[in-house]
């Protein structure tokens, strides 16, 4: 795998390979020396046209554990901030060498556009409201390590799914390891449309109770404004999962931050059934995954099965 | 009144021998000698019955075709202030080397041709740098603000084809009204770039499946059908005469329809890249398919050949909207809206739509000449007596679109790389060769 720009890039063993390697590198993540020498000496930009915390951390962090080295670059305070047309700035960037760049965007398409530009790995770390395929993969590691196989989950998207880069990747990436998949919230912002990516389209959670899993989206105050909700009060009335609305064998997800008291309430959020805190050191070993494959796969013309584990000794300190 | 300018340049004296021609509008069909002296079609006659006088050139085109030159009443020169996209002078060879003998430039440039100084400026640069005729269309409001109307009835003294405010729509009722009672005092259509901006929003692309999939803001087909439905009321209550630009949606071509059923004078026009193209080309998010209105749905485009066969629309004009390469060269949703076309227009209709058997050729000259009527221009015809305004065609020849770069300063074609037949050797606009292709030869007599 050369490049992660979108879940379509990959096929069901291919998320399966991710996730198996994911699960070698979380062993890794118990033992007191947490770093693997795998991918020494190889630079690692992160680039950053958006705030993010968990998700740029995750990486670095990722990076980091497989001795690589990091370069942070954020919007605020860069040359980014002064004009410089992404081209340029990768122009710039690609004359250090870069093995990778992990690039988040508010602009759909922003990682595609990079990788014709340079000779480094491209990961995407979320492209406008279109793709942000690590955290589909990290949410389906969390769910094979609690459930052994998502084949015929039936998974719940419920919330503002229009403008959700996560529940585009999600869809597809669910759908490939055999779950169905429901959409569902307020027709603003669950369009019958979805049903074309094979979700099944819900403007209720009456039938909440079928799913196995519910994986609620963030609600951003700016609906509001711009009237696609009348009102956060009234979504909640309709939409929030709560203790009423989850049963307790249901498992919750939700890819953060949360808005404790909108779409969901505190006390589902503390729950056992919540996988949320999962889904945040899932991005570490995951994001490992993704790194190892795109930098130290083994190459695409060899038909050979990827070696099961990676170097797993820890470093000789 | 509307006045169309370009380069004076010595009027062709030319003999095309044996070419195919074609001309719907002067019914015109089969192999013919056609002589053109001080840049009018002299003499019409059979294959090798004319002879060439003396200093004039001769053209072998047999095998070749011969055609009315097309007429695009919808171009965007970028002069004033965009110069780095196009000029006229380029944009003017691009329009020669597809075919075209005139076009009608659009006034969204910076300044704004809003004002009957600026108009004469124009025009005297157009005299200098246009290699075919060159029409202006002036804004409607001021600055395209959409607030105080242009100087209209000054505007067209000094020779504007028309108004528009194109790029935009004329978002207030009453100022559309307003135009429309000027228009009685001045004449000049009134053409309406229609989208609703409370419902277009900050869409970059048609709204539906493809744009849910891909997580963009979509542009509703109702963005552009509620306004011709709207601007279609008022020009009959007004008794006014309105153009229709780049229609996009089958929900358009239903009111245009509707209004047209019920006697108002409204025409239509149509991109070749709404006739050929749907919104499943945005898929790989290449800013090359961002326009403005965006690629519809099949249906749409179905809907819109449909239309432009029975004559519900009128015309094909290509809005050819040159952007620079490091302009279109950026995420999707921050490049700007426009596709060139000029170059590409006869060609890729030609092969996607006259060949597989969809529209005779005959019907898609007529589209590609009636632009001229719309603005109330002279309409090109092959007949004796009328200046020559020919393009001559090798219907024969493949290309890819691009191969060899554009004349245009930009590239931005979104057929770039269709494989394409009919390839255009040689157009006479007002009389004179505006384009001829590097190795097509004409020698003397």
């Amino acid at each position: 795998m050369r490049n992660l720009v979108s879940i379509e890039d990959l096929d069901r063993a291919a998320i399966e390979r991710i996730v198996a390697l994911a699960t070698n590198f979380g062993q890794v993540a118990d033992r007191p020396i947490k770093k693997l020498p795998s991918l020494r000496g190889r630079l690692v930009i992160n680039l950053f046209y958006e705030a993010s915390t968990r998700t740029r951390s995750s990486f670095e962090l990722a990076a980091k554990r497989l001795s690589a080295d990091v370069l942070n670059l954020v919007s605020s305070g860069s040359s980014v901030d002064k004009g410089e047309s992404l081209r340029d700035t990768v122009a710039t960037l690609s004359a250090y060498g870069p093995d990778a760049i992990v690039i988040r965007s508010p602009h759909a398409g922003a990682p595609a556009l990079l990788a014709g530009w340079t000779h480094a790995a491209v990961v995407n770390a979320g492209d406008g409201k279109h793709q942000h395929p690590t955290q589909a993969l990290l949410d389906c590691y969390t769910l094979t390590q609690r459930l052994g196989s998502l084949e015929g989950c039936n998974i719940w998207i419920v919330g503002d799914v229009l403008h959700s880069r996560v529940a585009r990747s999600c869809i597809q990436a669910f759908r490939m390891l055999g779950a169905q998949v429901t959409v569902a919230g307020p027709p603003t912002l669950v369009p019958d449309e979805f049903a074309q990516l094979g979700a099944t389209v819900a403007h209720s959670l009456e039938d909440l109770r079928e799913a196995d899993v519910v994986y609620a989206l963030r609600m951003q105050l700016e609906r509001m404004e711009d009237s696609l909700v009348p009102s956060l009060r009234e979504y909640t009335t309709n939409f929030q999962l709560n203790a009423r609305r989850l049963g307790a064998r249901q498992l919750l997800m939700h890819p953060g931050p949360v808005n404790r008291g909108i779409e969901l309430s505190g006390e589902v959020i503390d729950s056992p059934q919540s996988l949320i805190t999962n889904q945040v050191a899932a991005g570490v070993v995951v994001r490992m995954a993704v790194l190892y494959e795109v930098l130290a796969g083994a190459p695409p013309e060899t038909d050979q099965p990827h070696s099961q584990s990676p170097a797993l000794e820890p470093q000789t300190a | 009144m509307s006045t169309l300018v370009a380069v004076s340049r010595p009027p062709a004296e030319l003999l095309l021998r044996g070419a195919h021609v074609i001309d719907p509008n002067a019914g015109i069909d089969g192999a013919h000698d056609v002589l053109v002296r001080n840049g009018e079609i002299a003499e019409i006659g059979a294959p090798a019955s004319l002879q060439a006088p003396a200093g004039a050139q001769i053209v072998q085109a047999e095998g070749k075709h011969l055609f009315p030159a097309f007429v695009d009443p919808h171009v965007h020169l970028r002069t004033p202030g965009q110069e780095h996209k196009e000029d006229l002078e380029t944009g003017t060879r691009a329009a020669a080397a597809g075919g075209y003998c005139a076009v009608v430039a659009m006034p969204n440039t910076d300044p704004v041709l809003d004002h009957p100084a600026l108009l004469r400026g124009m025009l005297m640069a157009a005299q200098r740098d246009a290699r075919v005729p060159v029409g202006f269309m002036a804004a409607i409001s001021i600055g395209l603000a959409g607030g105080r109307l242009s100087e209209m009835s000054e505007l067209r003294e000094v020779g504007a084809v028309g108004f528009t405010d194109d790029g935009k729509p004329v978002a207030d009722a009453g100022l559309l009204r307003h135009a429309l009672r000027y228009q009685r005092l001045c004449g000049g259509v009134l053409a309406l770039h229609e989208e609703d901006p409370a419902l277009s929003r900050a869409g970059v692309m048609h709204e539906g499946a493809v744009s849910v999939e891909l997580g963009l803001a979509g542009i509703p087909s109702i963005s552009e059908s509620t306004m011709v439905a709207r601007d279609s009321l008022i020009a009959e209550h007004e008794q006014g005469r309105i153009h229709f630009q780049h229609l996009s949606a089958r929900s358009s071509i239903d009111a245009l329809a509707a209004a047209r059923a019920r006697g108002v004078r409204a025409s239509g026009e149509v991109t070749p890249h709404h006739l050929l193209l749907t919104d499943e080309e945005v898929r790989p998010l290449d800013s090359n398919f961002k326009m403005n209105p965006p690629l519809r749905t099949e249906a749409d485009r179905a809907a819109l050949v449909q239309a432009l066969r029975d004559g519900t629309i009128e015309c094909i004009a290509t809005d050819h909207a040159p952007h620079a390469r490091d302009e279109k060269n950026v995420p999707f949703e921050q490049a700007p809206m426009g596709t060139t076309g000029l170059e590409s227009s006869f060609a890729v209709l030609y092969t996607e739509l006259v060949l597989p058997g969809v529209i005779g050729l005959q019907l898609l000259l007529e589209r590609l000449t009636a632009g001229a009527r719309l603005m109330d221009l002279d309409v090109p015809a092959i007949a004796v007596g009328r200046r020559a305004n020919l393009c001559l065609i090798d219907l024969e020849a493949h290309w890819t679109i691009g191969e060899a770069g554009y004349e245009s300063r930009s590239s931005n074609c979104c057929f770039a790389g269709r494989e394409v037949r009919g390839r255009n050797l040689l157009t006479l606009a007002d009389g004179a060769v505006a384009y001829r292709e590097r190795a097509f030869a004409l020698s003397a007599a």
